[in-house]
């Protein structure tokens, strides 16, 4: 399957990548490359598989679940500390409710 | 001899017993550094004063009884661990004045053993890549040169380029690496040195740039395998921090080298015999598998039947979850931000994300947000899960039958800068090898074996058991003794 022009911009405006005209053809030609070359999975036979998320490969290392309670907090100051546009203690952002 | 030379290991001796200390161990190295960083461009942050004051405060711990297990080594942290007040740039644009406020869990393990941290490495740009030509600073040149054409400038392997030149140039003893598909092993076999990607869960990913979180693992890189098994020893250990981090006992793998291999079954896959694969690499599999029998070991063909479909089904999972991973590059909360005049919120996402990212992330993540959306989620992600799932349990046959698997750890020695940039597929193909053990969560260690006809290192690898590094790590010490590598490459701090 080939990806036309009209779905790699969707791609890329779901993914928020602003793509200029001129980077389209390209884009189209590497990613239909590289999605020609993955194409070969369908050959495998995957009837009664169980998908595998990843993971620790073993029991005794699988993922856990912690005690719902709060162990962090009150950093304002660092977690702001690498805002682009820091306004007091928010994040700045162009306006976005008129 | 030039205090660059020594081991990790030998280090250690050497300042225990007095013969030098971590100040003039770490200004040694520093001078190297200033010397051949210009050309190789091995580090994107220099922390000299940092390093000097962390040499000097070790040297007087040392002094009043206090030794840690890495007690005035100075190492070097692959820029994709996060360093309390350290730029931390991920090799991208987009994290080009970062600062984080926080350590992450593996280099404050370092630092807790006493470790001193020259700065920071270089690697493809958030460690995607197999030739470290990605980075926003820049690419790396691997130290090492072909001998009849020493002029062309070689790749050192990605996407731990700069982790594997500093060590294998003698800018470092040691370096702090992570691996996806093949990123601490192949930079490592590509510049002559030894790397081990652990077992998926063995060290805490708190604190590392993500990329693929259910590949990527820390692991070191160092000269030797004894110096691996030290490293990975103080980097290795539970971390509540990490849901996916094993709640497992560290072992002592230094003492597991010197195990031996008698009696240990070795695995040979069949299908990693690759048409067209050089004949060097060949013969010199063949030349491990013989040293291996020499001394004890028996050899055995297995099959890994679904081993040709890892690379795609890698380069389905890897960006997908990559371009989830990566939505938290907004411009809004840390890192740059692009806007033009009138800019909305989205309009400054989309600018933000253009300008900052490469083309290579750019490309992934456009890719994984294709094989996870709506009607396409099935045939590509599904589909790869299952077959990852096939690929495992591939690995759980074969080790119903033998203890370690031996590969090579790549398709070919080191390339020039300027081959395999314009097929996305051609660069793919470098982490054939490696890419397997990443899917199943397995141990894979690099360990440099030999060189090709033009002088340039070529390694093994070896595959274990999860959680059976000792095992790993005794295969992987046997080799290196039986091939006895000393080779030099050309650049290196102390020629």
């Amino acid at each position: 399957m080939s990806l036309d022009t009209a779905t790699i911009r969707r791609i890329a405006s779901l993914a928020r990548i602003r793509l200029d005209e001129s980077e389209v053809q390209q884009a189209q030609a590497e990613i239909n490359g590289i999605l020609g070359w993955i194409e070969q999975l369908q050959e495998v036979d995957t009837d009664g598989v169980e998908p595998m998320a990843g993971g620790s490969p073993v029991a005794q290392a699988k993922a856990r679940l912690r005690r719902d309670v709060v162990t962090d907090g009150g950093q304002a100051d660092a977690v702001l500390a690498n805002a682009p546009d820091r306004q007091g203690q928010y994040f700045g952002v162009p306006k976005v409710v008129e | 001899m030039h205090p660059t030379d020594f081991t990790l290991r030998g280090a250690i001796d050497a300042l225990s017993e007095g013969t030098i200390s971590s100040v003039e161990l770490t200004q040694a190295h520093l001078d190297g550094i200033a010397k051949l960083n210009p050309r190789l461009n091995a580090f994107i942050t220099v922390t000299a004063e940092k390093a000097l004051a962390q040499a000097k405060a070790s040297d007087e711990r040392r002094a009043a009884g206090q030794v840690g297990a890495l007690e005035g080594i100075p190492l070097a942290i692959k820029d994709l661990f996060c360093t309390a007040g350290t730029r931390t740039t991920a090799g991208s644009r987009i994290l080009d004045s970062f600062v984080p406020p926080y350590e992450s869990t593996v280099s404050q393990k370092l630092l807790n053993d006493g470790a001193v941290f020259l700065g920071k490495a270089n690697l493809d740009e958030f460690a995607m890549g197999s030739s470290n030509t990605t980075s926003a600073s820049g690419p790396v040149e691997n130290p090492w040169s072909r001998a009849n054409d020493p002029d062309t400038r070689l790749v050192p392997g990605g996407s731990s380029g700069g982790s594997a030149a500093a060590v294998a140039a003698r800018l470092a003893l040691g370096a702090t690496a992570t691996d996806t598909g093949g990123s601490i092993r192949q930079p490592a076999a590509f510049c002559g040195i030894a790397g081990i990607k652990p077992t998926y869960g063995r060290c805490s990913r708190f604190g590392i740039v993500a990329f693929a979180s259910s590949l990527d693992q820390a692991g070191p890189v160092a000269r030797t395998v004894e110096d691996c098994a030290i490293l990975l020893k103080s980097m290795a250990g539970f971390d509540p921090k990490d849901s996916t981090s094993a709640d497992m006992p560290v072992p002592d793998f230094a003492k597991a080298c010197e195990r031996g291999v008698k009696g240990l079954r070795i695995g040979v896959p069949k299908e990693y015999r690759l048409d067209g694969m050089a004949p060097e690499i060949v013969a010199l599999w063949e030349q491990g598998l013989q040293w291996l029998r020499d001394a004890g070991a028996e050899t055995v063909e297995i099959s890994l039947p679904h081993a040709k479909y890892a690379l795609p089904t890698y380069y389905i999972v890897a960006p997908a979850e990559a371009s989830s991973n990566l939505a938290r590059y907004d411009g809004v909360r840390f890192g740059m931000r692009v806007t033009e005049p009138g800019s909305d919120l989205r309009d400054l996402y989309e600018r933000t994300r253009a300008a900052g990212f490469g083309a290579e992330v750019r490309r992934r993540i456009m890719i994984g947000t294709y094989v996870l959306s709506a009607g396409y989620y099935d045939a590509y992600y599904l589909k790869a899960q299952k077959v990852r799932a096939l690929i495992r349990r591939d690995f759980e046959q074969a080790y119903a039958d033998v203890d370690a698997i031996v590969t090579p750890a790549t398709p070919s020695a080191a390339f020039g800068m300027d081959e395999k940039q314009d097929d996305p597929v051609a660069m793919y193909l470098n982490d054939i090898f490696t890419v397997t053990a990443n899917l199943a969560g397995l141990p894979g260690l690099a360990v440099p074996a030999g060189l090709d006809g033009q002088g340039l290192p070529l390694g093994l690898q070896v595959i274990g058991r999860a959680f059976d590094e000792e095992t790993v790590f005794a295969v992987g010490r046997t080799l290196e003794r039986a091939a006895g590598f000393d080779a030099l490459p050309r650049l290196r701090a102390g020629a």
